[in-house]
């Protein structure tokens, strides 16, 4: 029956959403606040309650098309408008477009006395009349609770309240409300037995003497959303919330491969070297010559026409381009091109959550195809390692779904854990290259290794690694009667080796020499016999002839002899 | 609805404004009950403005006003205000410091008239 099919249809429609532009937000709530219907956000003073509703409003108004009121009951319009004029927000240019409508409305306790039945009709026509003049689709409330403070009759206020969400929800208005956390409850009035479309929760904690801005989408009614607490930001350009990826591990990934900048070290990765869109990490103890290989990276990328982007937690941007000429890398010349963008920041300047959405939003304005974070664990401090891992995570994560390639520097203290790093990151990242100290003979010695490399058979050798001025170079290693050897103990060992192989040639040819004089010796004597032998063959074959010839010589004269005595 | 004040009187000139919203029952009752209450001769002079918000929203951002419906006594200073249709007729009369005329008997008035007439 089509009436019964109509139905059915009618109801599987799912809840339509309102996007509020702010960065994060549309996505943990799933397309943002419900259509007409009201959210209400609370939270302690000065959590960013107000700002988030502005934010929605303006946003409405610039982004989507959709005029809005405010209904100020604390703060002026002109208050306000300054206010949140330092994130870019003209109120007054979007109200004289007459896409935002402005309203503030005066709640005196002290000044009103009640006397019978009545109730807040005023509050409908100013509201009708606000939504009027500019076609409102989106209004905020800041704060209703001052009703609570003018109005003593909770009957009234009640049976108003609802009144005026059923005629917000009636008109498809899409609206937030500012209330107050309370003791133990959502709201300090119990705003929230009225609105339970949705319900958001801010927070902001002071951990470490650093400040935490958490959001939570405690309810939203007919739809699924993240249900977690996400760390979000105020700066200068409204709100943002840390910007999720989909956790999932669904990304494509390539097959191109890109050098190191060194060219030692391409040699281990199968000769080619990091697979683009990987994430590597390096790990080193002090000193050891991460920066320097982070360098050499950015170096050969820029040389590739690539954009970079360098963040540093311990040097500026001068002192790594003075320190890296002196390995013969010019980072400078990159930098005015444009292709290497160097950001240098404190890291006990911000907690970890303004540490990653600054990486964020950096990463948004330069878009570039590598970025290096030099080094990670500096981001541990203030934060528990639970929380940098899942920071990282999906720092990571972000980082692979854009496919930029991403080297990491961690430093370790160095002893027999070095193998471990304290955040436990290394199996999140595809390439991990240890860089080690071995100490010998007075002297300490780098060397490097490439513990994994995923997808590729890499080296598992130990090779030397040496910061020349022509960049870094990688020797193999030497094993010795006593281990590994390295500096000044391998040249000892190089040119020891070299001696003795210099001795042996020495001696062959020494050899050599003495076989071929005895050889020609023999030959000489061989010469001398076979003359002899030559001398005696002849004097046999004279004898030989000689005799023959005597004998013929007797028989001839036997014959004369015989013929002269006369034959008878 | 105005009364003209009467003329040649020493007695004090109070302005009064009522904001109602259209022909609500609590409208008409509040405009009733004030008018009973200013019905009896005072010591002061009484002049009652009504204004009907439906017909002028702009007024009600303007005057801040909210509840409806509202007594607004702007003379003399200070303002005060007072909210309800007025059926807790002490309560205006206190608010307002309204002082009967000595000697007279008020006139029956104070008759709590609330809800639908």
């Amino acid at each position: 029956m089509p009436s019964r099919v109509k139905r059915t249809t009618r109801e599987l429609l799912p809840l339509e959403k309102t996007p509020t532009g702010i960065p994060g937000f549309d996505e943990i709530s799933e397309g943002g606040l419900p259509k007409g219907r009201t959210t209400i956000v609370c939270g302690g003073a000065g959590c960013g309650k107000t700002m988030l509703g502005i934010e929605f409003l303006v946003r409405g108004a610039q982004e989507y098309n959709e005029p809005g009121v405010l209904m100020a009951f604390e703060e002026t319009p002109e208050d306000i408008a300054r206010n949140v004029a330092s994130l870019g927000f003209d109120i007054e240019a979007l109200a004289n477009q007459k896409k935002l409508f402005l309203d503030f409305i005066s709640v005196e306790p002290h000044e009103i006395q009640e006397s019978g039945d009545y109730d807040l009709e005023g509050l409908f026509i100013r509201l009708q009349s606000a939504v009027d003049a500019v076609g409102a689709k989106r209004v905020m409330f800041d704060t209703l609770e001052a009703l609570f403070s003018g109005f003593k009759n909770p009957g009234i206020l009640r049976a108003e309240f609802r009144r005026l969400f059923r005629w917000l929800k009636d008109r498809g208005l899409t609206t937030v409300i500012t209330a107050e956390r309370g003791e133990g409850t959502l709201t300090r009035h119990g705003l929230e037995e009225y609105v339970s479309d949705c319900v958001i929760l801010l927070d902001h904690r002071i951990k470490d003497q650093i400040s935490a801005r958490r959001l939570r989408i405690v309810k939203y009614r007919g739809t699924k959303h993240g249900a977690d607490e996400y760390p979000f930001l105020i700066d200068e350009r409204g709100m943002s919330i840390l910007p999720l990826t989909s956790l999932l591990l669904q990304h494509t990934v390539s097959n191109e491969r890109i050098s190191s900048g060194v060219p030692d070290l391409d040699e281990m990765l199968e000769g080619k070297g990091y697979f683009r869109g990987s994430s590597v990490l390096i790990t080193g103890t002090a000193g050891s010559g991460k920066s320097t290989l982070a360098a050499s990276f950015v170096d050969a990328a820029c040389r590739r026409g690539e954009r970079c982007l360098y963040i540093d937690f311990e040097e500026s941007r001068d002192q790594v381009a003075r320190n890296m000429s002196s390995v013969g890398l010019d980072l400078d010349q990159w930098s005015k091109k444009g292709l290497l963008t160097h950001e240098a920041w404190r890291p006990t300047q911000f907690g970890i959550e303004m540490h990653l959405l600054r990486i964020h939003k950096l990463i948004e304005k330069v878009k570039p195809q590598c970025v290096v974070i030099d080094p990670i664990t500096n981001l541990l401090n203030g934060s528990s390692d639970k929380e940098v891992y899942s920071m990282l995570m999906r720092l990571m994560d972000f980082l692979k779904v854009t496919g930029i390639t991403a080297v990491f520097l961690s430093l370790t203290s160095g002893g027999a854990d070095l193998e471990q790093t304290t955040v436990g990151i290394s199996s999140l990242t595809d390439t991990w290259i240890l860089l080690r100290d071995l100490e010998l003979n007075g002297e300490r010695n780098r060397c490097l290794y490439v513990l994994k490399s995923r997808g590729m058979a890499h080296s598992n050798q130990l090779r030397e690694f040496v910061i020349t001025d022509h960049g870094i170079k990688l020797l193999p290693v030497y094993i010795g009667p006593g281990g590994v050897l390295t500096g000044s103990s391998r040249v000892t060992q190089e040119s020891a080796e070299r001696a003795e192989a210099l001795q042996k040639q020495q001696e062959i040819e020494r050899k050599q020499m003495d076989a071929t004089r005895k050889r020609l010796t023999i030959q000489a004597q061989v010469a001398a016999l076979q003359a002899e032998l030559d001398a005696v063959e002849k004097e046999e074959k004279t004898l030989n002839q000689e005799d023959k010839e005597r004998e013929m010589q007797d028989k001839a004269d036997r014959e004369t002899l015989a013929k002269s005595r006369g034959s008878r | 609805m105005k009364t003209k004040p009467k003329p040649k009187s020493s007695k004090k000139l109070v302005s009064l404004r009522l904001y109602v919203a259209g022909q609500t029952p609590k409208s008409l009752a509040a405009i009733a009950n004030l008018k009973n209450i200013c019905a009896g001769d005072f010591e002061e002079d009484y002049h009652i403005e009504v204004i009907d918000l439906v017909k002028n929203p702009a007024l009600a951002r303007d005057h801040q006003i909210l509840a409806i419906p509202t007594l607004v006594r702007s003379l003399p200073v200070p303002i005060c205000k007072i909210i309800g249709d007025l059926s807790d007729t002490e309560r205006v009369v206190v608010g307002l410091d309204i002082r009967k005329a000595k000697g007279k008997k008020p006139a029956a008035k104070a008759r709590a008239v609330s809800g639908a007439k």
